[in-house]
């Protein structure tokens, strides 16, 4: 039984307006991030389905650099989220506006 | 081969279930091994009422938990607490799926000794794994009880801490087989008896002590307990666990024990392969010979659980900056030096 | 049987991430982000990408979100409110990602013929395949990828340390 490649890119596009929504409508940064990392795997999940359909293997070394990357930007962003709840004592986005403490 | 898919199911449900069942007697039967060895260590006999040598307390244990009042405390966060003891066991259920006990025999077109025969076996084994962690951090969360969440704490950044050192200390068996397929990991270890082993002939014994050392730390054994160390942390993070819900932690660490032993066994002691390689003449019928690799296996992995109940009757607990800095500044850069090693041998050897 | 497991996986990613948007504890939200990456991984199986299946599973379920699990604890974070700020944010996304997502989707479904479909097990990249490219042809990013790695760890270092008086 065959799956048309298109299925799996609106899957992708699904995923990628949920994430931009959450990146939206979330107040809490945590969540805020977490919305940035499920965008970055509705990408990954097109780019695996592209390989798929071109039969390149490169399709797929993008996702893995796109994984490499997530994982350095998971570091050092929980980093800032932590440097930011030591120094303001919450993780409201709203109330992290002032450039002054 | 054109076989019925009904069968094949068929087949494949068997298998699951008698591999869960022998798993969780296994499990049942390590704790009464630990408790029998660890009390001759500490001089004393151990379960020794139920049954002839204390051999139904297994049994006890079981219908003593089962009895239990299944207490769920007044604050916790309901949901995940009832989530967590699933999470955790039924990982260490499912990484056993990808272990191969015993040579390449199919009947129908299904694999006897294996429940599923995957290219990238020993990925999927460390990504379940690592999926467990869930279970302990969860509960220890969602418990609402400070020791529990200082148990949980610590057990997911031992964990992460670990799962490298256990990781790269595997790539120089990976560089050696070539392959990621536990079968053909073993396949390449099983010319020539012991010699040919991976901790011997691949000369992996290093990787080994890395990899053994991570695998404690991972399943939370002395002397890595710290998330459940009871001296600080009452039972850490299962503490308000009680009845089922604490049996499955506790199956759940025994059936990861199992899993390492396996694991280990078959990355750097040759599996199912004899010691004796083609040394020792064929004995016995077909039916003694079907048995024996079965049998050397599970021998091998009696070997790792024994040592790991000599471990813990043995060794002191590690302070948690001790831990840490043994993992990150003494395991990782070995296991680092040992690939590079593994591969300056292998390259020079093709050369 | 690809179709079958493509609707069950593929729905729960989108149950998981419709449950990320509408949960107001972090936890449950990142729990429902491990439901969306655990089936994107059986979603690449499908599309024979192994390695990046077992990968997925090892680097995101098993490290990034743990890492994430890890802070929500530490920090005790807590249910989040409604502020004004979300309010603009409701009128806004919910109908942008809409919009998003049915103008993504009509591009993609009328040129589904030329997209072509999946087969299962057509076209397996080996885990031999992914490393040949990765190591001959694509060296150097790979190695700058690890230089990008160990900043990471520097930044991820300085930043979370306390400061000493």
């Amino acid at each position: 039984m065959l799956v048309p490649i298109s299925y799996y890119l609106v899957l992708s596009a699904i995923l990628f307006s949920i994430g931009v929504a959450a990146f939206l409508i979330k107040r809490n940064i945590i969540t805020i991030f977490m919305s940035i990392e499920l965008m970055l795997n509705a990408v990954n999940l097109s780019f695996v389905a592209f390989a798929h359909h071109w039969h390149q293997v490169s399709g797929q070394i993008f996702v893995f650099f796109v994984m490499v990357v997530a994982a350095a930007e998971a570091a050092v962003g929980l980093a800032i989220i932590i440097a930011i709840f030591r120094t303001r004592n919450t993780l409201d986005v709203d109330k992290i506006d002032l450039m002054k403490l | 081969m054109e076989v019925s898919i009904w069968i094949f199911l068929l087949l494949s449900v068997l298998k699951v279930a008698v591999v869960t069942v022998i798993l969780l007697t296994a499990v049942a039967y390590t704790v009464l091994l630990e408790r029998k060895v660890v009390g001759r260590i500490q001089n004393r006999w151990g379960p020794s009422r139920v049954g002839p040598f204390g051999l139904l307390q297994p049994l006890a244990d079981g219908i003593k938990l089962f009895l239990k009042e299944d207490l769920i405390p007044e604050s916790v966060y309901r949901p995940l607490f009832i989530l967590a003891p699933i999470i955790a066991l039924s990982c260490a259920l499912m990484s056993i799926s990808m272990i191969p006990f015993g040579p390449d025999v199919h009947y129908k077109g299904v694999q006897l000794f294996q429940i599923s025969d995957v290219n990238i076996g020993l990925l999927i084994l460390l990504g379940i794994t690592s999926v467990g962690v869930y279970g302990i951090a969860l509960s220890g969360w969602s418990s609402n009880n400070k020791y529990s969440l200082l148990g949980a704490l610590r057990a997911s950044a031992q964990v992460i801490s670990y799962e490298l050192a256990l990781g790269l200390s595997l790539v120089g068996v990976v560089l050696r087989s070539q392959s990621l397929r536990l079968r053909d990991i073993v396949d390449v270890q099983s010319t020539h008896g012991m010699a040919s082993w991976n901790i011997f002939g691949g000369l992996q014994i290093i990787g080994f002590f890395v990899y053994l050392t991570a695998a404690y730390a991972e399943t939370n054994r002395t002397p890595f307990d710290l998330p459940e160390a009871e001296s600080e942390l009452t039972a850490g993070y299962h503490t308000e666990y009680s009845s089922m819900k604490f049996a499955m932690f506790f199956m759940a660490e025994y059936a990861n024990m199992i899993t390492v032993g396996c694991v280990a066994t078959l990355l750097f002691l040759g599996g199912w392969s004899s010691p004796f390689g083609h040394l020792l003449p064929d004995f016995g019928g077909p039916i003694v010979q079907a048995i024996l690799p079965i049998f050397w296996f599970v021998a091998k992995v009696f070997f790792f659980l024994f040592l790991y109940i000599w471990v813990r009757g043995t060794l002191p607990r590690f302070r948690y900056d001790q831990l840490m800095s043994f993992g990150w500044k003494f395991l990782v850069p070995v296991a680092i030096l040992n690939i590079i090693a593994t591969s300056l041998w292998l390259a020079f050897r093709a050369s | 049987m690809h179709l079958v497991l493509f609707f069950i996986f593929g729905g729960l990613c989108v149950a998981g991430a419709l449950n990320l948007l509408l949960q107001r504890h972090p936890i449950n939200s990142a729990l429902s982000l491990i439901v969306v990456m655990s089936s994107l991984a059986v979603l690449y199986l499908l599309l024979g990408a192994e390695f990046l299946a077992a990968a997925q599973v090892i680097v995101y379920s098993g490290a990034i979100m743990v890492l994430f699990t890890f802070v929500i604890m530490l920090l005790n974070a807590g249910r989040e409110d409604r502020t004004h700020g979300s309010k603009a944010a409701y009128a806004l996304g919910f109908p942008g990602a809409a919009i998003l997502v049915s103008l993504l989707a009509y591009i993609f479904l009328s040129n589904s013929r030329e997209l072509g479909s999946a087969e299962l097990g057509a076209y397996i990249v080996s885990t031999g395949d992914l490393s040949n490219v990765l190591f001959r042809d694509l060296l150097l990013p790979f190695e700058v990828t690890s230089v990008l790695i160990l900043v990471a760890i520097l930044g991820a270092v300085a930043l979370a340390r306390k400061e000493e008086n």
